[in-house]
């Protein structure tokens, strides 16, 4: 079945062909086939998906690599690209919650989406058309391809963020995120460059991945440097970190399960899993994954300190994903990939959740609003309240999410977010900084969660005269949030540490991809058959001796360190439950703030008010941006058109043709009317001709 | 020695030249008309003597067309002139500059 993986991004391509083709005709027929086509479609694909993950899994471990060439792509000179796809565990992983998640949401946008007349086919073109792009990104086999998918994913991110584009905010905001993601996009482009003409000054002339993990040593670790910093500057403005994360809060004005599918599961960690899948060029440069580890742990703080104030739903759960990606950067910064990819995953299953809820809360209270009349924000968390028992279904997921994201035990983002937080304190290219910076942002992100939590469905409902009206989603959109439920609730055992007395099987099965196995998979074993293996263990020698210098070094005590533990296993449960306590002690004072004595955040607001007001205004980033670096922008593209373009080339133009109007202004004199003055001009043509045979004949 | 032939050239040239300055100074139209033919009569004078001189007689047929040419060109222009006159009262040229920018 593996060489049918093709079908897996096709399947997508094909929904979007249909309803971005005949979509309005379809909506006009019959509302239903226009979903029924697009989830379909999706539910296909995770089919074919789940048959190759089965068949991946029958596979020993060292042999699980497969590659489908499905044509060739860019022919030119030394550059040979071919579209084609890659079966390992990683891509696998990522691509069996993406597009489950993906299908999820597909089902949840049915209900979500139904009333948007006229509306309804583009949306299910525009989600299709981004499952095609960010299948195309995971199943890649070759950067080009991969940064294809990339490009093509921020292009739906701007399509559905401004997908009610008739109100103006919402383009705006789907225009700054797309250009936001442009400067990434260059930075990762340059990176490219750099990577093919640095390993084509050695012979190799490839992006694929195989090519370049198995040859990345002949790079000078100045150039490894370069490259991974500007990969790394495309992964901040794709996975939302400082400095360009900007985009994401504002991204909040497209429809909810955008968000849900976008901004939390699957486009926003595409950095993430670029960066795992370069986890071999990354680890021969220290100083980029410095640089990663620090910029994502005070991402996680930064993002934090700006959830705890806000009003908007949305809002707060925008922030919390901006940080939750800092805790993801962090632990691939400090070697632990696995654990980063880990904590994508479950992130990916509480975020969708926590999405899709806070989706079902606006649903409800948008048509309770609609009902009365009402005109207030219905994503303003100050107009909510009693939800607990107007929308049951939607509360009790939501709580089940939210005790994940705060890293309560026994849910999965206790396990995820405690063994980053263990590398970062472990791991020879962490420190106890970086674990404290994390271990304060998880307190702060069990507060805030709460608050929210508290806000929205405890105390009495503040919403006047629309609170008989709330009532609880329809099943389309209530059943993908109770699977979403039980993934958040039960995903984390796949990845139970060593110390709790689990194998951690989710860091077996990704050991080969990130080297620290004997890195068989790096190199480029086409199958799996006879002569494959033998071709396999000739190949891991090679890759062992040219590998050894640089990665093994940085692996091998990644290895040590987390196998024989060169902190004590005391060490990692005083931390365990250090970072519990601190989920707790972050719960108990928003209960105290939310619940018990709600007086108190005001009190504090109004004594701290520069602290409060910096933190509401999200420490005046944005702004910030908008003086040094857009308004002296738009002052040079204002010069550029109106001094060069309109003053120098429309003059130009403009003037060539007043040369001729007044050439021809001038000359047109001659015709008076008057036969006379011809017959003159004759006569002296005459004189002049004769003048001259004259002249000559002399 | 100024010969004959110079002479006879030299009588065609004034004449002709007569005949021009005439055909741009004058206002009636009659009278540049009277000039037209002054330089047709020139230039007959012109061909008659390069005949003689060549021992052909090809220049007096061509004076001859001339002469056809000039009763033709007569009566067509004094047609349009009659026309004009009708038109505007008058067959002053300086008054038709209808064709001007």
């Amino acid at each position: 079945m593996f060489d049918y993986i093709w079908l897996v991004p096709v399947f997508p391509a094909i929904g979007v062909l249909i309803n971005g083709l005949l979509g309005r005709r379809i909506e006009a027929v019959s509302k239903h086939l226009v979903h029924w086509v697009a989830c379909g479609m999706i539910a296909l694909s995770f089919i074919v998906t789940c048959v190759i993950f089965s068949q991946l899994l029958q596979l020993p471990p060292d042999q699980r690599l497969y590659q489908v060439t499905c044509f060739s792509w860019i022919h030119s000179g030394v550059l040979q690209t071919y579209v084609a796809y890659q079966i390992d565990p990683l891509s696998m992983m990522m691509a069996m919650f993406v597009i489950g998640i993906g299908f999820l949401i597909h089902i949840y946008s049915i209900g979500y989406m139904w009333e948007d007349e006229g509306r309804y086919y583009r949306f299910f073109v525009y989600l299709n058309l981004f499952m095609f792009s960010m299948i195309n990104l995971i199943l890649a086999n070759n950067y080009l391809l991969m940064f294809l998918g990339w490009e093509g994913v921020g292009l739906c991110s701007y399509l559905l963020i401004g997908f009610w584009f008739d109100d103006e905010a919402n383009a705006i905001a789907g225009k700054k995120a797309f250009i936001t993601n442009r400067v990434g996009d260059f930075a990762f482009l340059i990176g490219m460059f750099l990577l093919f003409t640095g390993l084509g000054e050695h012979g190799v002339w490839s992006l694929q991945f195989s090519e370049v993990f198995s040859h990345v040593h002949y790079l000078s670790q100045s150039q490894a440097t370069m490259i991974c910093l500007l990969f790394f500057i495309g992964c901040t403005a794709k996975s939302a970190q400082i400095p360009l994360y900007v985009w994401l809060p504002d991204a909040m004005a497209g429809p909810t399960p955008v968000s849900a599918l976008i901004h939390a599961a699957t486009m926003v960690t595409s950095g993430v899993y670029m960066i795992s899948r370069s986890n071999v060029l990354f680890s021969m440069s220290p100083f980029a994954m410095g640089v990663v580890a620090t910029v994502g742990a005070m991402t996680a703080i930064f993002a934090a300190s700006i959830g705890l104030v806000q009003n908007d739903i949305k809002k707060v759960l925008a922030y919390s994903t901006v940080s939750q990606l800092g805790y993801m950067f962090l632990g691939l910064g400090v070697g632990a990939f696995a654990a980063g990819m880990f904590h994508v995953l479950t992130h990916a299953f509480f975020k969708a959740l926590l999405f899709l809820g806070s989706g079902a809360v606006i649903h409800s209270m948008h048509h309770a609003y609609h009902k009365v009349h009402c005109h207030d924000d219905p994503q303003d968390m100050r107009n909510m309240g009693g939800l607990k028992d107007k929308t049951p279904i939607t509360f009790w997921t939501f709580l089940i999410a939210t005790l994940a994201i705060s890293g309560i035990p026994g849910f999965s983002g206790f396990f995820s977010k405690d063994e980053i937080l263990w590398q970062a304190f472990s791991s020879p290219q962490g420190s106890w900084i970086l674990w404290l910076i994390g271990a304060v942002a998880a307190g702060m992100t069990a507060f805030y969660m709460f608050r929210l939590v508290f806000m929205t469905f405890f105390n009495e409902c503040r919403a006047g005269e629309a609170c008989e009206h709330i009532h609880e989603s329809p099943p389309s959109m209530t059943g993908p949030l109770c699977v979403l439920a039980f993934l958040a609730a039960v995903g984390g055992y796949l990845g139970v540490p060593h110390a709790l007395g689990g194998s951690n099987l989710f860091h077996q099965f990704l050991d080969p991809v990130m080297g620290l196995g004997d890195g068989k998979l790096l190199h480029d074993a086409t199958q799996a058959a006879a002569h494959g293996a033998q071709h396999a263990a000739e190949a891991a020698g090679h890759a062992m001796h040219a590998v050894a210098g640089h990665v093994a070094e940085g692996a091998g005590h990644l290895a040590e360190g987390v196998e024989h533990g060169e902190h004590s296993l005391f060490m990692e449960y005083l931390l365990m439950v250090v970072s519990v306590a601190l989920a707790c002690f972050g719960i108990l004072i928003a209960y105290i703030f939310y619940i018990k004595k709600r007086e108190i955040p005001a009190a504090l607001a109004e004594r701290y008010s520069f602290v409060h007001r910096l933190l509401l205004n999200k420490w005046y980033v944005d702004e910030l941006y908008e003086l040094v670096i857009i308004a002296p922008l738009r002052g040079f593209a204002y010069f550029l058109w109106k001094g060069v373009d309109v003053g120098v080339v429309d003059y130009i133009v403009n003037g060539v043709a007043r040369i001729v109007g007044w050439g021809s202004s001038a000359v047109r004199y001659i015709q008076s009317g008057y036969v006379q003055s011809y017959a003159v001009s004759v006569v002296f043509g005459t004189v002049v001709l004769l003048a001259y045979y004259f002249l000559k004949a002399l | 020695m100024i010969d004959n032939q110079s002479v006879y050239l030299a009588i065609s040239a004034v004449l002709f030249v007569i005949g021009a300055a005439g055909a741009i100074c004058r206002r009636n139209a009659i009278v540049v008309f009277m000039c037209i033919e002054i330089m047709l009569a020139g230039v007959s004078i012109a061909f008659v003597t390069f005949s003689r001189a060549n021992q052909s007689l090809d220049g007096i047929f061509m004076v001859l067309f001339i002469m056809a040419v000039a009763a033709a060109e007569a009566a067509v222009g004094l047609a349009i002139f009659v026309l004009m006159y009708r038109k505007h009262g008058s067959i002053d040229l300086d008054k038709f500059n209808l064709m001007k920018w």
